[in-house]
């Protein structure tokens, strides 16, 4: 019995070889839906834990409420519009609320020693660093004391900071901003631009900040911002950008975020100059689009591999035909229905394996591929690339374990399933008719 | 003397469209062991339906057919399978040899549907090959092989599973008048062992190596004679 089986797969194996082109393109077939499924689900997975990752890091126990401007031709819009220190002062008293980190960002010119950089003031309190995932490089970030203060002094963002002073140690050196003069307290680690996240929240870039005590902030440039448009003086007063409300438990950060918007509807009334995310919903919403995802690009490598499975029948009916014959002299010499049939199948399953085989190995090569192509294009075109989504751009595949048995076991599958018609076929052939077939 | 096959009152009828045609009439034949046969006949006088019933590639419309003693006419594919796999052996016109394989590995082909392949089975193989004359070309694949060199190939597996019956279907009607004597040759032998051979040709040179020649014309025994 054993003998007859190695002889089996032997025969299976020196009857592919002999046409070995075909053999070959009926395995890439198998070993494209393979490697597809591995791709796809691979890809999938990486944007959705991007995703994911990335409202984690906002923290699932925080609320953000964020200062929006009112679109133009909304009839309550003014000159004063966003989140007040009022605001601040509702939220913080909520009971679940462990505590609320206000900031103020406006756009600013820094100026050192003739050089020029133009970007971010944020006004913030010391728990900002923390916050965001801010690190120190040298001297300090915003301390308590100085959150309280209206003291001058400023963090820089490291690439402020080298912009400002390309030759100099800035610790401890003047900028100025406007009219006022700030004393460099430290310099801050590069922190790589988190990307937005559907909803309100935008993407950061941490690049061009310098951070200041909010209080500061306050006292020296005040809440209106004159803005020129069209040769136009504009004013805007805008109290404060975001408040970022910790809260003491997952377990109400929903019900906080309801008592949130409703304190906040209250107070603004019909006016749309605000937004409530709650991470913890994103959270919720990006796992379910992980499930769509993952059915969506489930669906097209089992296409794929449909494909493949349809090109193995191809081949096969193709080589029951050609071999009709042989077929009509191996019943003459005493094979029966079933020896034909098994010697059909052995041929597909190797086929099916072995490009189940290849897919899988190559499948696994997903992650190293994608990046590399990633990285290749952004130098290649830069332009293009740079206008993709954050999330298609920073994609780094990760592979889902279960992908690899699933994707073997459907390729014997389908090897098996399209493989039986034509065996079948070779089986149930007459063997007078097959051994006079020319 | 025992039967090594008999067969009574055997029909087969094909149906072709709305025409039923009737390709063996009533055919009754004793063959006793280690009979050797010529059939002979014009083409459609049912010389070819005859031996793949004996051949146990088709079953009759009606009557029997013992093989041994079992009755086949009745048997399923399987059984008839199992049949061809253990008690006969074919050669025909044209060769068949299966082409991917080697001289060896066409030898041994029947005894792996008999079900596995002893240590001696492959040294009587080797042996069979070594006795049509192909002990040195075990590796070559038929298509390296002349006509006669094929065929002789064929005999050699013909007897590989040891068959009490050895069907041949014009064994000698593609080959040259030398290399047919060679086969003619290995036949006598084989009948000579004690097997029964019954060969189906249209050439009295072959029919006349026979013991005994039937001649069929219409799907009916036309003479039986015993030389």
């Amino acid at each position: 019995m054993t003998f007859a089986w190695i002889r089996t797969w032997q025969l299976g194996v020196k009857s592919l070889l002999l046409h070995p082109l075909r053999s070959l393109l009926t395995i890439l077939g198998i070993f494209i839906g393979v490697a597809s499924v591995i791709w796809l689900l691979a890809i999938g997975e990486g944007i959705s834990l991007k995703a994911q990752e990335q409202i984690e890091s906002l923290g699932a126990d925080n609320i953000i409420v964020r200062t929006i401007k009112p679109s133009a031709d909304d009839e309550n819009s003014s000159v004063a519009y966003g989140i007040t220190r009022e605001d601040l002062g509702r939220l913080e008293v909520i009971p679940t609320v462990l505590r609320a980190v206000p900031i103020r960002e406006l756009r600013q010119r820094f100026y050192h020693n003739g050089h020029k950089v133009e970007g971010r003031l944020v006004g913030c309190t010391a728990e900002y660093a923390e916050l965001t995932q801010l690190r120190v490089e040298r001297g300090h970030f915003i301390s308590e004391a100085e959150s309280k203060s209206i003291e001058n002094h400023c963090v820089l963002s490291a690439e402020v900071a080298r912009r400002l002073f390309p030759l100099e140690d800035p610790l401890d050196q003047m900028i100025q901003v406007e009219q006022d003069v700030y004393k460099v307290v430290g310099v801050m680690k590069h922190r790589d631009a988190t990307s937005g996240i559907g909803g309100s929240l935008a993407g950061q870039n941490f690049s061009n900040d310098i951070y200041v005590p909010i209080k500061t902030v306050e006292k020296r440039i005040g809440d209106m911002v004159i803005l020129r448009r069209q040769g136009l003086f504009h004013a805007e007063i805008i109290e404060l950008s975001q408040i970022t409300l910790r809260i003491d438990d997952v377990d109400h950060v929903l019900e906080t975020a309801e008592v949130v918007k409703r304190t906040l509807a209250k107070q603004h009334g019909k006016k749309q100059d605000y937004a409530v995310t709650v991470p913890l919903e994103l959270l919720e919403q990006a796992r379910a689009t992980r499930l769509m995802f993952i059915t969506f690009m489930g669906m097209i490598a089992a296409i794929s591999l449909l494909v493949g499975g349809i090109g193995i029948m191809n081949i096969m009916l193709a080589t029951v035909t050609e071999r009709t014959r042989e077929i009509g002299i191996r019943r003459a010499l005493g094979a029966k229905q079933i020896d034909i049939v098994m010697q059909f199948l052995v041929e597909t399953i190797v086929l099916s394996v072995v490009g189940g085989v290849v897919g899988v190995l190559v499948g696994l090569t997903c992650g190293p591929i994608v990046v590399f192509a990633r990285e290749r294009l952004e130098a290649w075109i830069p332009d293009t690339m740079g206008n993709l989504p954050d999330v298609v751009r920073s994609i780094t595949p990760v592979i889902v374990p279960v992908s690899i048995p699933l994707a073997f076991g459907i390729s014997v599958f389908i090897g098996v399933v399209f493989g039986l018609y034509p065996a079948i076929r070779a089986a149930l052939m007459d063997p007078i008719e097959a051994l006079r077939h020319e | 003397m025992r039967l090594a096959a008999k067969l009574e009152n055997l029909s087969k009828d094909y149906v072709l469209g709305a025409e039923t045609v009737h390709a063996l009439c009533d055919v009754s034949i004793d063959i006793p062991e280690g009979d050797y046969i010529a059939i002979m006949g014009p083409s459609g006088s049912g010389k070819s339906t005859l031996l793949n019933l004996l051949g146990c590639l088709d079953r009759p419309t009606s009557g029997r057919f013992f093989l041994g003693g079992d009755d086949v006419s009745k048997m399923d594919d399987r059984q008839l399978s199992n049949i061809r796999a253990s008690r006969l052996g074919f050669v025909f016109q044209s060769y068949n040899l299966v082409p991917q394989l080697t001289v060896m590995e066409n030898i041994e082909l029947p005894l792996y549907y008999r079900g596995g392949m002893t240590r001696e089975d492959r040294d009587r193989c080797r042996e069979l090959a070594e006795m049509v004359g192909l002990g040195d070309r075990l590796r070559h694949r038929p298509a390296e092989l002349s006509g006669g060199q094929q065929q002789r190939v064929a005999v050699a597996r013909s007897l590989a599973n040891d068959p009490q019956f050895i069907l041949a279907d014009e064994p000698t009607g593609n080959l040259d008048s030398v290399t047919t004597e060679e086969i003619l040759a290995l036949l006598d032998r084989m009948n000579d062992e004690g097997r029964t051979i019954i060969l189906v040709t249209h050439e009295a040179e072959v029919a006349a190596h026979t013991r005994r020649v039937i001649r069929f014309k219409d799907g009916r025994i036309q003479s039986d004679v015993i030389s």
